[in-house]
């Protein structure tokens, strides 16, 4: 992998390359393994190793973007080139910021930012093939021994990010991160678990296979149920499943561009009182880079309180735009390191989410066993925006939903789709559990708790 | 190339792989938006590497790097080789491949015009000058345009011979204009939703789209939904533009008829399939109208699923998929041909990048013209009550491709052969046999467009493709109206 010191000598020969008023240069590299199975064997198997430079050049006002990974002189020339080429004809966009500096940079509050946790290890990184399919090896000896298929990933990666701009700021991240994913699949029915680290210590594989081998096993024989509003139990990977769709709104350029379910809404009681959720990249179960795509700090900002949407993130240049614009002011309005690179037209999203812990966390079981009648849903699947104010989602249970009658598990169902209202469903939290660092298909990992959730509305069934 | 091809190929034969193939791909791409009138972005990037599959001890390995020195691509096909022989010890049977012959050859994208000698400033000046026409309209909030490049250049060597250089060339571009009132926030796309309409041909096709020229119209349809009644939930019939037919192609065809995912490789992330071998010339797909291909072949016309050859060196090749409305085909590759009993793979297999495996994937899946002479204003005049629906806004399908729920930007009622009032929310949802089987009349040729769908997703590590679909406005009966509203 790519140093920081490797880094900083490329960046010295792009800017001795470049004309520009401004150059950042963003660098990743790294290193992945993924070894894929299914009906019992491996039949996909697959190793990268890349890295490359991403050349911002600014101008007055103008400013493009041009990448490559090839860092030889030539190359470095060209895409330097090609990044000034693609800025100097533009119209200059007298909102365009310089790009920061290290004290811009530091200037924010220590209750704000702290830096994270390593999370880079080497026992992660050094995983080889032969580990990786011994591991197979374990979870395909479950679904033998229950007479299943299974199928799913093991997966392994180090990879690092980095930015160095022209006035001086620089900022370095190295991470690891392992990864399994495990369905089980019976006759007429199937099971899932997911769950990933920067520490492959963390992971549990065969934890995983056991649990997803019942699921495959208790919802056998489903049984078709009328579609309605019921009361559901959505375990952590729903919940993120579903709830990674708001955070695309909750940034203060989707509120400029009016495109956000939180236009003229933040600041009211938008969900139930129970529901509080914070932007952490420091939080021992998160994961990712402490700095944005200019080189800020990630702050923790605190997005609902209450049920009250207290804040939205910003990029540097959202802020100054927000304040300038006729747009009702809601929190403090200054960046808060959560900026996409440059130049972008989505601003900045939270990607470091929290969904803080109630007071009084119930276990699975126990949230069963005040349901006198719900369906216990495993993962969604397909998720789509159906109505963006409203924030209507649709989308499929998959691989393990079952029938709550009586405070137990009583039997699989039919998979349902869903029509509902991100807005009802956050006032409908009747219990939550403990967080947890939870990973789907549908959004990004975040850490959530499974969640108790009232008259969830599922509109039609499927055939299985 | 060829020499760095040998390199690995070398290497891999050297140490026992019983198959070696090896892909050198040189990607080049510029993307440039806007917003409100002001840049969006504007960017170019460029990607090259080489990606090295190998066969050793009956199973399958892969590699990849950006690095074409001789030490790393040797290195790279070893690790290759490591990788196959841990497949190895998870395996039940050998990997068995379907013949074909190699081959040596060239092929190049049709193109007039190579959209990167085109000006950066005649293109942005292009995207605003259509900016300036949807916020000319009072009541559009937000504009946005976009205009998209691609060259792919490909380099595959085989063990037994094979030798392709190929070059595709991808222009794309689109625009949309939302408009935020209340408590709505509509939306009207052009030519298609999700960043417009993308070919494998040259700037040529920015002409064809006449995108100025119905910026206006758009911008005034996007304010003019919020005006506009709620689509009635309900039965009815229902008549999809081809952009959305396309869609619901690629959906409820083009997936479930992916080999890999019916023999459940997919099982984990992208799904299975309804469509078990058991069901191939025998099921009733859809009514005898719907006769639907995966044709690869440039006189299909310029798909984003068009090329000379796919990732392992097959030519493209026409399946007929569904024949009078019957299941007569599935998408192979030379793994999976002998399963169904085919001596030929059907030239399916494609890879995101030379970092990727490549996989099953669709190329153009389209639904033939109707032969009789019939446009969309006719086939409105021989609908006594229905909706007529129009450009694609939500899509979601279960994971056997089963049941399917889609919304529409926009729709019109149907009313004694007439086109009546509007209708903002449309959305349509069923069960894919029953649905197709309820097709009972599809526009000619002169109505018929290949889409191009740009970000199909499948695999693990993710993988976006390109497709195209090829679709003629059609119609549909009984078909459940309105249900995504229900309960909200």
């Amino acid at each position: 992998m790519l140093s920081k010191e490797e880094a900083a000598d490329i960046f010295e020969r792009i800017k001795k390359h470049s004309s520009a008023d401004e150059v950042e240069v963003l660098f990743y590299s790294g290193q992945s393994a993924l070894t894929r199975f299914a009906n019992n064997v491996i039949h996909q198997n697959v190793a990268e190793a890349n890295d490359g430079v991403s050349v911002r050049t600014s101008f007055g006002g103008r400013t493009a973007r041009a990448s490559t990974n090839k860092v030889d002189d030539e190359s470095l020339k060209r895409v330097v080139q090609a990044s000034e080429d693609l800025a100097k004809v533009q119209r200059p966009d007298p909102d365009l910021l310089p790009m920061p500096d290290p004290q811009e940079r530091d200037r924010v509050s220590h209750d704000a930012f702290s830096a994270p946790p390593s999370r880079y290890f080497a026992e992660t990184a050094a995983i080889t093939p032969g580990l990786r399919a011994e591991g197979v090896a374990k979870i395909v000896a479950v679904a033998d021994r229950h007479k299943l298929t299974t199928a799913g990933i093991f997966s392994n990666s180090e990879f690092v990010e980095g930015i160095f701009n022209s006035r001086g700021l620089s900022d370095w991240h190295t991470q690891t991160s392992a990864e399994v994913s495990i369905t089980m699949l019976a006759g007429d029915s199937s099971g899932w678990q997911k769950s990933n680290s920067p520490d492959v210590n963390n992971l549990d594989p065969l934890a995983l296979a056991e649990t997803a081998a019942r699921k495959a096993i208790d919802s056998a024989a489903p049984r078709e149920m009328t579609p309605g509003k019921y009361t559901v139990i959505l375990e952590p990977a729903a919940v993120l499943d579903i709830v990674g769709f708001m955070f695309w709104d909750f940034g203060g350029q989707a509120i400029l561009d009016e495109r956000s379910f939180l236009n003229n809404r933040i600041g009211t009681q938008l969900f139930g009182e129970n529901v509080n959720i914070v932007d952490d990249v420091a939080h021992p179960l998160q994961s990712g880079a402490p700095f944005d795509g200019e080189g800020m700090r990630r702050q923790r900002v605190s997005l609902v309180e209450n049920g009250i949407v207290k804040r939205v993130v910003y990029a540097r240049g959202t802020a100054e735009r927000m304040k300038k614009s006729a747009a009702p002011k809601v929190g403090p309005i200054a960046p808060t390191g959560h900026g996409f690179p440059l130049p972008n037209e989505m601003g900045e999203m939270p990607s470091n989410i929290v969904l803080s812990a109630p007071s009084q966390p119930q276990t699975l079981e126990q949230m069963m066993s005040s349901t006198d009648r719900g369906i216990l849903v495993t993962r969604l699947w397909y998720i789509r925006e159906v109505d963006p104010y409203e924030k209507i989602l649709t989308g499929m249970t998959r691989d393990g939903t079952f029938l709550i009658e009586n405070g137990k598990v009583h039997a699989g169902v039919r998979n349902f789709r869903f029509n509902e209202s991100l807005i009802h469903m956050l006032s409908n939290v009747e219990a939550m559990g403990a967080p947890v660092r939870a990973s789907g298909e549908e959004s990004f990992d975040m850490v959530v708790p499974a969640m108790k959730v009232r008259d969830f509305n599922f509109t039609e069934v499927t055939k299985f | 190339m060829n020499e760095i091809l040998g390199w690995a190929l070398n290497l891999a034969a050297q140490r026992g792989a019983s198959y070696a193939d090896a892909r050198i791909v040189d990607d080049r791409s510029r993307s440039l938006a806007t917003k409100n009138g002001k840049l969006g972005h504007a960017s170019d990037a460029e990607s090259q590497g080489i990606g090295i599959r190998v066969i050793a001890d009956g199973a399958w390995g892969f590699a990849a790097s950006k690095d074409l020195s001789r030490a790393v691509v040797e290195d790279t096909a070893a690790r290759a080789l490591a990788i196959a022989r841990a497949s190895a010890r998870v395996k039940q049977e050998d990997v068995r491949l379907a013949p074909e012959k190699p081959v040596t050859a060239e092929w190049t994208t049709p193109y007039r015009i190579d959209p990167f000698t085109t000006s950066i400033e005649q293109n942005l000046d292009l995207l605003l000058r259509i900016d300036a026409e949807l916020r000319a309209v009072s009541g559009v909030t937000l504009a946005e345009t976009g205009i998209n490049f691609k060259r792919e250049d490909s380099w595959f060597a085989s063990s037994e011979g094979a030798n392709i250089h190929q070059t595709k060339i991808s222009t794309g571009a689109g625009y949309a204009a939302y408009a935020f009132a209340g408590t709505e926030i509509m939306k009207r796309s052009y030519p298609n939703s999700f960043g417009g309409q993308w070919q494998n041909k040259g700037y040529e096709l920015i002409a064809e789209l006449k995108l100025v020229e119905n910026a206006r119209r758009v911008a005034e349809e996007a304010v003019a939904l919020h005006k506009a009644a709620q689509c009635p939930e309900g039965v009815s019939t229902i008549i999809l533009d081809s952009s959305q037919l396309g869609l619901q192609i690629h959906e409820s065809i083009g997936h479930p008829i992916e080999l890999d995912r019916v023999l459940g490789m997919e099982a984990n992330f992208a799904g299975t399939s309804f469509l078990t071998l058991d069901k191939l010339g025998r099921l009733r797909y859809g009514s005898e109208l719907v006769n639907v291909v995966a044709d690869a072949r440039q006189e299909h016309g310029p798909g984003l699923g068009t090329f000379g050859f796919d990732d392992e060196g097959v030519p493209a090749q026409c399946t007929p998929i569904i024949t009078h409305g019957l299941f007569t085909g599935y998408l192979s590759s030379r793994e999976t041909a002998h399963i169904i009993g085919a001596n030929r793979s059907g030239g399916t297999l494609r890879a995101e990048c030379w970092n990727r495996l490549p996989m099953i994937r669709m190329t153009n899946i389209s639904i033939l013209p109707g032969e009789k002479p019939l446009t969309l204003e006719q086939l409105i005049a021989d609908t006594d009550d229905g909706i007529y629906m129009e450009t694609n806004k939500s899509w979601s399908i279960d994971d056997k491709r089963y049941n399917f729920q889609f919304g529409c930007e926009i729709g019109w009622e149907i009313k004694k052969g007439k086109r009546g009032r509007m209708l903002k929310n449309p959305s349509y949802s069923g069960i894919t046999t029953e649905f197709w089987n309820s097709m009972d009349a599809i526009c000619s040729r002169d109505q018929w467009t290949l889409w191009g769908t740009p970000n199909c997703g499948k695999g693990q590590p993710q993988q976006v493709m390109g497709t195209g679909h090829g679709a003629s406005p059609a119609r549909f009966r009984g078909i459940k109206v309105g249900s995504a509203y229900r309960g909200n």
